[in-house]
C-alpha cells in the first residue's frame, strides 16, 4: 500500500505532468489579457502588464536582496535610471529618438553602472547600515530628477518627460490596434506580450544564476561572509556582481515602462516604491522565484481590487461609509501584517529559506 | 615545486596591537613542506590572531609573511585562499543552510571559472565544469566520511561532522597548507581518534598541516613540530617531547610555582 504523500511525490516527478503543466501555464498566459478584458475590463489588462513590470523589478531585487542577502532599500533608483534614459533618448525632449533595440540594452548597462556605483562605496557595509546607505542612494536619484532642470533642462524637473515614444519594432508599433489571423490586438495587449516575453527570459536568467557557481557565490556570502572570503571568494566582485545583475534588470524594467506609459516624472520613483519591491520579495519568500512572483502578482492585484470597496460600500449600505482609498491602504496594511504574523518566510518560500527561519535557533546553535 | 623539507610557510616578526593589547609581538614560525605543525598556548595567547593574520583576515602591523614563494603580507583573505591557504574555524562557520554537499561546492570557487555568462548560457565547458565540482565535492564528502549526509542542511549535522565538513569544504579548495583552528574542540575521545586519523590521511596525501590545538595528547601524538605562544610571544619551538619538558612552557601552562 502506497501512502498518498508518496504518489504525490511520483506524480509530481513524473516528466509528463511537468510538462502538462507548464503547456496549461502557456495557455493560461497567453489567453490571460483576452480573458480578463472579457471578465474585468480593459484596466485590468493594463495592470496584468504592470504585474509583469514589477516581477521583472522583484526579480531584479530579489538578486541582491534574496541570493547576496544585501539589503537595498533604493531599488527603484535602477527603474528610474531605465526610464529616464529611455525618455530622454525616445522623446521630443532632446529631438533624440533612438530605436527599441539599441534603448533597452542602454538601459539595461546604464542601471548597471548605477549599480556597481552604488555598490562600491557600501561593499563594507551590512544589515542596516546597507540599507540606510542605499535608501539614501534612491533619495539622491528622485532628487536629482528634479532638479536637473536647471541650468540646463535635463530631466525637465518635477514635470518630468511627456511624448515618449511608444515601443516599436521598424514600423511596427504596440501602440496601436493590430489584426492578426481575424484577432484585434489593442495596444495594451502588445505590451502584455512584450512584457511576457521579457519576464520570462528575467526569469530564466534569475534560474540560470541561482544554479550556478555564481548563485552559490552569493549564497555562501549571505550565509557567511567571512568564511567566503576564507574559501577564496572575491566578496567585493561578487557583490559588485550582484548590485549589477539585480539593477540592470531594474534597468530593463524601467525603459519599459517610460515606453508603456508614455511619461515619466520623479513621482513615481519614490522611496514608497522601493519598499512596495522590497515587500513583493519579501512577502512572496526571498530568493524564490515563484514566491517572487507569487508576491508581487498579490501586491499588484490587491490595492486595485481593494478600488472595489466603494462600489461594494454604495451596494451594501446604500452609500459610502469609509473612503475607499483610506481602507485601501488600511486593509492593504492589514493583510501584510497577517502575512508576516502567519506566514514570517513569505507565502511561498523555498525550502532553504524556510529552514533558515524555522529552525532560527537551530541555526544559531549551529553556528556557536 | 620546492623540494620536501623545505619552507613552505614563512612568518616573519609578525607584531598585532589592538588598542593597547599586543596581540602578537615579534612572532617568527616556519612551516616546513609535508609537515603537521602545531600552535599551542594558553587561552589568549595570540594563536587564533595569527591564524587570522596568515589568513588575510587582519593586516599586521609589523612583519613579513611568505607562502609559497609568494608574499602574503597585505593579501586579501580570497587572494590568500587563491595561493594554496585553506582554514577552518574555531567557531564553525559553515554556510549553515546550504547542504553538505553545497558547502564542499562552494570550495571549488576559487579553482574554477564559470561567470554570468556561463551560467546563463550553460554551454558545453560550463556543464562540464559543473559536473566536475558536484564530483569532487562528493568524493571530498567521502574522503571526510560524511557522504551519507551529502544533501542534508549544514546545521543539522552533528557536530563532530560539522568540523569534518569544514574540513572538506577547506580541502575542496586545492590548499597547499590546510590550517585548522582547534579541529578536535568539543570532540570525545573517539571523535577526536578518528580526526587524528583524518589529518594523518590528508598529510599523506601531501598537504601541509598547520593546526592549534588545546588537545595536548593529539598535539603531541600527531604534531612533527609545535610553537607555543604566551602573551603574544613565541616562548618555545622544537619537537613535541621537547617542547614539553621546556620550563617556560611548563610555567606558562601551570604557573612559575612549579617551575
Amino acid at each position: 500500500m502506497r501512502l498518498p504523500t508518496e504518489r504525490w511525490r511520483d506524480w509530481k516527478r513524473d516528466p509528463r505532468v511537468a510538462w502538462a503543466v507548464y503547456l496549461g501555464l502557456a495557455v493560461l498566459l497567453l489567453a490571460l489579457p483576452f480573458f480578463t478584458d472579457w471578465a474585468a475590463g480593459r484596466a485590468w489588462v493594463r495592470i496584468a502588464a504592470f504585474a509583469l513590470l514589477y516581477i521583472m523589478l522583484a526579480l531584479g531585487l530579489n538578486i541582491v536582496v534574496g541570493y547576496a542577502g544585501l539589503l537595498d532599500l533604493g531599488y527603484v533608483a535602477f527603474f528610474a535610471v531605465g526610464a529616464y534614459l529611455y525618455a530622454l533618448l525616445a522623446s521630443p525632449h532632446f529631438g533624440i529618438h533612438l530605436p527599441f533595440w539599441a534603448l533597452l540594452p542602454a538601459c539595461a548597462l546604464l542601471a548597471c553602472a548605477f549599480g556597481v556605483l552604488l555598490g562600491a562605496p557600501t561593499l563594507r557595509l551590512r544589515g542596516d547600515y546597507l540599507a540606510i546607505v542605499t535608501l539614501g542612494f534612491g533619495e539622491i536619484i528622485r532628487i536629482f530628477l528634479v532638479n536637473l532642470n536647471a541650468p540646463i533642462n535635463i530631466t525637465n524637473g518635477p514635470q518630468g518627460v511627456n511624448l515618449i515614444d511608444p515601443i516599436r519594432f521598424g514600423g511596427f508599433s504596440l501602440a496601436q490596434t493590430h489584426s492578426f489571423l481575424g484577432i484585434e490586438f489593442p495596444a495594451v495587449y502588445n505590451y502584455y506580450y512584450l512584457f511576457l516575453l521579457l519576464t520570462l527570459a528575467v526569469i530564466f536568467v534569475s534560474m540560470r544564476l541561482e544554479d550556478s557557481r555564481i548563485g552559490r557565490a552569493w549564497a555562501a556570502i549571505r550565509e557567511d561572509e567571512v568564511a567566503a572570503a576564507a574559501m577564496g571568494i572575491n566578496t567585493r566582485n561578487v557583490k559588485l556582481l550582484a548590485f549589477a545583475m539585480g539593477a540592470s534588470f531594474g534597468g530593463v524594467s524601467g525603459g519599459l515602462f517610460a515606453g508603456f506609459q508614455g511619461f515619466v516624472s520623479p513621482e513615481s520613483f519614490t522611496i514608497i516604491e522601493s519598499v512596495m519591491i522590497l515587500c513583493m520579495v519579501v512577502l512572496g519568500g526571498m530568493g524564490h522565484i515563484p514566491g517572487v512572483i507569487l508576491g508581487t502578482v498579490l501586491l499588484v492585484a490587491l490595492p486595485e481590487a481593494l478600488r472595489y470597496l466603494g462600489p461594494l460600500q454604495q451596494a451594501a449600505f446604500g452609500r459610502v461609509l469609509a473612503d475607499p482609498a483610506d481602507l485601501r491602504l488600511l486593509v492593504f496594511g492589514l493583510a501584510l501584517i497577517l502575512v508576516m504574523l502567519l506566514r514570517p518566510s513569505g507565502l511561498w518560500p523555498s525550502p532553504v529559506r524556510r529552514r533558515e527561519l524555522a529552525a532560527g535557533d537551530d541555526v544559531g546553535s549551529a553556528r556557536v | 615545486m620546492t623540494p620536501p623539507n623545505a619552507a613552505v610557510l614563512d612568518v616573519t616578526g609578525v607584531s598585532k596591537h589592538f588598542g593597547g593589547l599586543a596581540a602578537l609581538t615579534g612572532v617568527s614560525i616556519t612551516v616546513k613542506r609535508g609537515e603537521i605543525f602545531g600552535l599551542i598556548g594558553p587561552n589568549g595567547a595570540g594563536k587564533t590572531t595569527l591564524f587570522n593574520i596568515v589568513t588575510g583576515l587582519y593586516p599586521p602591523d609589523a612583519g613579513e609573511i611568505a607562502f609559497n614563494g609568494a608574499r602574503l603580507t597585505g593579501m586579501k583573505p580570497h587572494q590568500v585562499a587563491e595561493c594554496g591557504i585553506a582554514r577552518t574555524f574555531q567557531n564553525i562557520r559553515l554556510f549553515a543552510n546550504m547542504s553538505a554537499l553545497e558547502n564542499v561546492m562552494v570550495g571549488r570557487h576559487v579553482r574554477t571559472r564559470a561567470g554570468v555568462g556561463g551560467a546563463v548560457l550553460r554551454n558545453a565547458a560550463t556543464r562540464a565544469e559543473e559536473a566536475a565540482i558536484t564530483a569532487r565535492a562528493y568524493a571530498l564528502l567521502e574522503y571526510v566520511g560524511i557522504a551519507g549526509h551529502a544533501v542534508e542542511p549544514a546545521f543539522c549535522l552533528s557536530y563532530g561532522d560539522q568540523r569534518r565538513l569544514e574540513v572538506a569544504r577547506a580541502l575542496a579548495t586545492d590548499p597547499v597548507l590546510l590550517a585548522l583552528d582547534e579541529p578536535a574542540a568539543g570532540m570525545n575521545a573517539t571523535e577526536t581518534a578518528k580526526l587524528k586519523r583524518l589529518l594523518e590521511r590528508i598529510r599523506g596525501d601531501g598537504t601541509t598541516l598547520l593546526l592549534i590545538e588545546h588537545d595536548v595528547k593529539l598535539v603531541m601524538g600527531l604534531c612533527d613540530r609545535v610553537a607555543v605562544l604566551d602573551y603574544g610571544r613565541k616562548i618555545a619551538e622544537g619537537a613535541p617531547l621537547e617542547v614539553q619538558r621546556d620550563p617556560a612552557v611548563v610555567e606558562a601552562y601551570l604557573g612559575g610555582a612549579l617551575a
